[in-house]
């Protein structure tokens, strides 16, 4: 079993991956809405900036996170003034977690969106639904699926982040000590292959729950819907 | 009280004009695909804006560019009965039937649920899945759906051309039991001419 300190790494990684992709969950989305729906000027400059964090090494996205959010940052004196800093906090490991997993989120999320049968909402429309009673009631529930698959894909990429993150908010035990980064310093140490495997063993178990999850949520979802 | 619709749109470089008023009953709407039928359909449902022009259904204007009226589609009480019914996929039959019926204020509602039920006969079909209905039971359910949001007038899409012969006289005779006995102006897309002239009173020509 693991021990009191291992369990605090889990419990770690789980509040980071979870805020982070709650957090980051509304601003996906609707960046998955504009990028599906709309066509504008700056379509193609918006689509290569969410696909941005997919493409970089996570090193220099890291580095990017440290110019933006650090002391002398842009956001990060702003951030200074409220007196919050996310440098070397959990806080940090998520906004870096919530960055790499956003654009795996938008392609799942837009891919539904541009899925969606747009007669069905015109349809709705003429039975007397206002746009915004449209979406809660029939285009949302049918991109339903996207969004779960892209909140799992999104905890998946979460919980194995680890170059963004140990570049802009270090390796702090009991703080940014996510599991990836708690397995790689382990591997570091003599003598300390039962952590790693314990920790590289929690790390496989927890990704096949989200896994098995997202799949029972969209068949329990198919089957009350008659889909 | 019928139909009173003088519109036209460009569209790719040609011009959609339609120009119909009066009668009771069925309006058909006939012309060769691409003349542009559906098209006024979706202007009358207010699905499309047309590029000028005046709509007014039983003495309600639902559209008129000069005095600037375009009320939206959920405030034009029409019941729109689409070619591919458009069932919402993700409900049962009884959830698709109440969809409108459950939006529309207790003095727009003309029929109940049961009584909607007897008239299309579809009270067997009520814990069914979309899915698994076959055409003629899916153009009953959206016909019902309709019925129930609250329409004062039809707009119907070639509602027959995806049933077999047996169906659609049994829908010809649902639409004829709406025109009559409910008393509700349809305005019917075919280019079948036998529908027409079984069911119309007016033919308008398109393109």
């Amino acid at each position: 079993m693991l021990t009191v300190e291992e369990w605090d790494i889990v419990a770690l990684s789980m509040k980071v991956s979870a805020v982070a992709i709650l957090g980051v969950l509304p601003f996906a989305f609707a960046v998955a809405w504009v990028l599906a729906r709309g066509r504008f000027v700056g379509w193609i400059v918006l689509d290569a900036l969410v696909h941005l964090p997919l493409v970089l090494p996570p090193v220099v996205m890291g580095w990017l996170l440290l110019l933006v959010f650090g002391g002398q940052g842009v956001v990060g004196r702003w951030l200074q003034e409220w007196g919050i800093s996310v440098m070397f906090r959990w806080t940090g490991a998520a906004l870096a977690s919530a960055i790499m997993a956003f654009p795996l989120m938008v392609r799942a999320m837009r891919l539904s969106i541009a899925a969606v049968d747009r007669r069905f909402e015109s349809a709705a429309r003429t039975l007397g639904a206002s746009r915004l009673r449209v979406f809660f009631g029939i285009t949302l529930p049918m991109v339903m699926p996207g969004i779960l698959a892209g909140l799992v894909l999104g905890f998946a990429r979460s919980l194995g982040e680890f170059g963004a993150t140990i570049t802009f908010v270090s390796n702090i035990p009991g703080e940014t000590q996510t599991l990836p980064l708690a397995i790689y310093a382990a591997l570091q140490l003599p003598g300390a292959e039962d952590t790693v495997t314990r920790l590289a063993v929690v790390s496989v178990v927890l990704s096949l729950v989200a896994l098995a999850l997202s799949e029972i949520l969209a068949r329990r979802m198919g089957n009350a819907d008659g889909i | 009280m019928g139909f009173d619709v003088d519109v036209t749109l460009d569209r790719g470089g040609r011009t959609i004009a339609a120009r119909f008023a009066g009668a009771q009953g069925v309006t058909a709407l006939l012309g060769p695909s691409g003349a542009g039928k559906t098209t006024v359909l979706d202007m009358v449902a207010g699905l499309v804006r047309p590029g000028a022009g005046r709509i007014v259904v039983g003495g309600r204007v639902l559209f008129d560019s000069a005095a600037g009226i375009d009320l939206p589609p959920e405030r034009r009480a029409c019941g729109y009965v689409f070619q591919d019914h458009r069932l919402f996929p993700h409900m049962g039959v009884e959830a698709n039937l109440l969809y409108g019926w459950r939006l529309a204020r207790r003095e727009e509602r003309r029929i109940t649920p049961d009584e909607a039920c007897a008239f299309l006969g579809i009270g067997h079909l009520l814990n069914r899945r979309v899915r698994g209905l076959s055409g003629g039971e899916a153009q009953r359910v959206a016909i019902g759906r309709a019925l129930l949001s609250g329409a004062r007038f039809f707009l119907m899409d070639e509602p027959l051309s995806s049933l077999d012969p047996a169906r659609r006289g049994e829908i010809m005779t649902l639409i004829e039991r709406i025109r009559d006995d409910l008393a509700i102006p349809i305005l019917y897309v075919s280019h079948q001419r036998s529908e027409v002239e079984r069911l119309a009173q007016q033919v308008v020509t398109l393109g």
